[in-house]
């Protein structure tokens, strides 16, 4: 009975919410905005709404449970399954090409980039425990050094890595310096600024970066010198290998190449926590006061953070540009930083298989809602749906923006939440999260 | 001069709508102590549903400019004030007393819906308006240059005002102010000694959604065009806006809207157009690099 009252409470709550913008659409006609009126839709969504409320009420009964306090044992069981799933991971990355579906690679390559600049945030936010809301900042600084550096002085893409990797860095510097006594959400929104001062610059600064418009023609990676060009001449992968060229060939190539780049992001961070800079920090992290009067230098410890991990930002915004060809401002919004950023809490903070699974779900579960809802468009024909049908796409976002407000109210704390400590003094156990500290900034 | 003053005017005007946003976003801030992303799209559907009203209103026969005005703005406030208490309910108060950076990411994700919401169900396409209250006053010509005040900034000026007039002794002399103070001083006293923290913060998003539709109303009336996409921008110009006035603070938010507002108008008015976002947000660097508290915030006491 209670969960009746409460579903038709919601429902009604649902009724003002979604009445008028639902229910009565300004739509643009000949002679300025009118009103339509769409009552089955609006009768649709507070339906179910109504529908919703009640089962979860009835499921879980009306006061939702405390946020459940990690279990030691299970943390434990966890770290413990991720010592296995970890290098199953690898090997399906590694076969993944052999699949030969063009697909399934364009997709690995996706999640690769995502891990990679999961991995590179994961520095700054997870290890270091500073917030960054601009990472995208660095990405496209990595972008457009290789595409500007590559098509004014037709430099190679292995040649301008480095490049664009150390400019980005020099701007996670700078970035670094002014905010350095800045805390938490202070940090937050000057990284944030940060990130759209870039984009601003970037579309509005034509003679260099061509503007909206982007940079096209970005050149290819080649292996050794050899280009995978489809004409199959001396200097080329086919040529000199003899064999046929195919598209398949850069494409796999191109997986490799950022499967290595992850890989070599992962093994850096991993060795970095062992060095005294990683432990410092995590211990940063932990309590800047300490550490301070312990005699860490917060300046350097800080910025070292934020150098290495725009550092690796700018590896994966190189390898975008030469991947995509074309690169324009509207591929660093946002929106990017906030899914990487997304990834690295739902990943757990810190854990590194943590934000490869977090990855894999965010990104791989966006494109399969991507292709979903429009073989669901698909299958709508009957002429009841004719409105909905064509609009499914749009609500792919709308779907991912729920999805990471489902995911952060059941695991607050990621998926992958438990650690093992750097630094034990017997032998190392993973601790739960309650005991990690989050950062203040 | 005549020039100035004009961009004095404008910059004024704007910097009220900001700073009716930042007030939503430091009164969250000072309370529970998070970033509510999500509060520049409650300010865009409030817009929304002043347009909306706007149309039903002139499709129910109402001809008369301030009726309809008044029913507008109160329609949207009760509206958006409800998204506001939604909000808070569904991604925020199951996160309430978990790590820090939960209800952040909770909060990008409410905005990602309800931008993508107001998409689905409005449309893509900018939506423009004519022109409500045309006219003004001319104040001085010189040069040939005449300054105008028109009837529009002054409704603004005047709607504010009396909106935080309202706010203001809403705060400092109710009980539910009271309520509010003693959150924002220390949440887990105040619930120790008998205040509902729940209801109370609730309460909060309500009136800091209610004041930002009122700003989205006035964007609607002055601009006469939006999109769902104008709650992102204008968003995080008003949570720089509260960070530069210093966050928590409400006559901090304010002073920093009108700062804001002036710096982009007069950086339009005098430098460039296209990087007046740049200089807003050089000048929040700048600021927080002298005062990392912002202007009228207090310095945090540490306790170790």
């Amino acid at each position: 009975m209670t969960a009746l009252r409460d579903a038709f409470v919601s429902a009604l709550v649902a009724l003002g919410l979604f009445g008028p913008l639902v229910g009565l659409v300004a739509a643009s006609g000949e002679h300025g905005l009118s009103l339509h009126v769409r009552p089955v839709a609006t009768a649709v969504v507070v339906g179910l709404v109504f529908l919703g409320r009640l089962l979860i009420v009835s499921w879980r009964g009306r006061n939702r449970r405390p946020i459940a306090k990690t279990n030691r044992a299970r943390t434990e069981r966890l770290s413990r399954t991720g010592q296995y799933i970890a290098p199953v991971l690898l090997i399906a990355a590694v076969a993944l090409p052999f699949t030969g579906s063009r697909y399934y690679i364009d997709l690995g390559t996706l999640v690769l980039t995502y891990i990679m600049l999961g991995w590179g945030l994961n520095i700054v936010v997870g290890l270091a425990g500073l917030l960054d809301l601009g990472y995208v900042a660095f990405y496209a600084v990595g972008a457009y050094s290789y595409a500007l550096l590559a098509t004014t002085f037709g430099l190679g893409f292995w040649t301008c890595l480095p490049l664009a990797g150390i400019l980005a860095a020099l701007w996670g510097v700078m970035l670094g310096f002014p905010v350095l006594r800045l805390r938490g959400d202070y940090l937050a929104i000057v990284t944030l600024a940060f990130g759209e001062i870039i984009r601003i610059v970037l579309i509005n600064w034509v003679s260099l970066t061509n503007g909206p418009n982007g940079i096209g023609g970005i050149p290819r990676p080649t292996l050794f010198g050899l280009a995978f060009s489809m004409d199959g001449g001396p200097g080329t992968f086919g040529g000199f290998f003899h064999i046929e060229p195919a598209v398949i060939q850069r494409i796999d190539f191109l997986y490799y190449v950022i499967l290595g780049l992850a890989l070599l992001t992962n093994w850096v961070s991993l060795r970095l926590r062992r060095l005294p800079l990683g432990r410092a920090w995590e211990a940063l992290r932990e309590d800047e006061v300490a550490c301070r009067s312990l005699g860490i230098n917060v300046r350097n410890t800080k910025l070292t953070a934020f150098g290495i991990g725009a550092l690796f930002g700018g590896f994966a915004g190189a390898f975008f540009a030469t991947r995509q060809a074309f690169i324009s401002p509207e591929s660093f919004t946002f929106i990017e930083s906030a899914t990487v950023l997304a990834i690295v809490v739902l990943g757990g903070l810190g854990s590194q298989l943590g934000v490869a699974l977090a990855a894999i779900v965010m990104v791989g579960g966006l494109e399969a809602l991507r292709d979903g809802l429009s073989f669901l468009g698909d299958q709508m024909n009957s002429p009841i749906f004719a409105g909905i049908a064509s609009e499914l796409p749009l609500y792919r976002m709308l779907i991912f923006g729920l999805a990471l407000v489902v995911m952060m109210v059941l695991r607050p704390r990621g998926l992958v939440s438990g650690r093992t400590p750097g630094v034990a003094l017997t032998k190392p156990k993973a601790i739960g999260p309650d005991l990690v500290a989050e950062g203040r900034g | 001069m005549a020039y100035a003053l004009q961009q004095l005017i404008n910059g004024v005007t704007l910097g009220m709508i900001y700073g009716l946003i930042a007030v939503g976003y430091t009164m969250v801030y000072g309370i529970v102590g998070m970033i509510n992303f999500a509060h520049g799209d409650v300010f865009m559907v409030g817009s929304f549903l002043s347009l909306i009203a706007l149309l039903a209103l002139s499709a129910l026969g109402i001809t008369s400019v301030p009726l309809a005005l008044a029913l507008t703005l109160v329609f949207a406030a009760a509206i958006a004030a409800l998204y506001g208490w939604t909000v808070e309910r569904v991604a925020y108060r199951p996160l309430r007393g978990s790590f820090r950076l939960a209800p952040l990411i909770s909060a990008i994700g409410m905005s990602i819906v309800l931008q993508n919401f107001v998409q689905v169900s409005q449309g893509a396409r900018v939506k423009p308006i004519e022109a409500i209250i045309p006219g003004g006053i001319h104040l001085m010509d010189q040069g040939g240059f005449a300054v105008q005040l028109s009837w529009m900034q002054m409704a603004i000026m005047a709607i504010t005002l009396f909106i935080l007039a309202i706010f203001t002794w809403l705060v400092t002399k109710t009980p539910l102010g009271r309520t509010m103070r003693a959150c924002e001083q220390d949440l887990k006293m105040a619930s120790l000694l008998g205040i509902d923290t729940d209801r109370t913060i609730g309460l909060t998003f309500v009136i800091g959604a209610a004041l930002a539709a009122v700003a989205g109303f006035m964007f609607l009336l002055y601009y006469g065009v939006i999109d769902f996409y104008i709650g992102f921008i204008a968003g995080i110009k008003a949570f720089t806006a509260a960070v530069l006035g210093g966050i928590g603070s409400l006559p901090g938010a304010v002073l920093g809207g009108l700062l804001i507002g002036l710096i982009e108008v007069f950086w339009s008015a005098y430098f460039s157009v296209e990087y007046k976002d740049v200089a807003a947000f050089s000048i929040l660097i700048v600021v927080l690099v002298f005062m990392p508290t912002g202007i009228l915030g207090r310095a945090e006491v540490e306790k170790v």
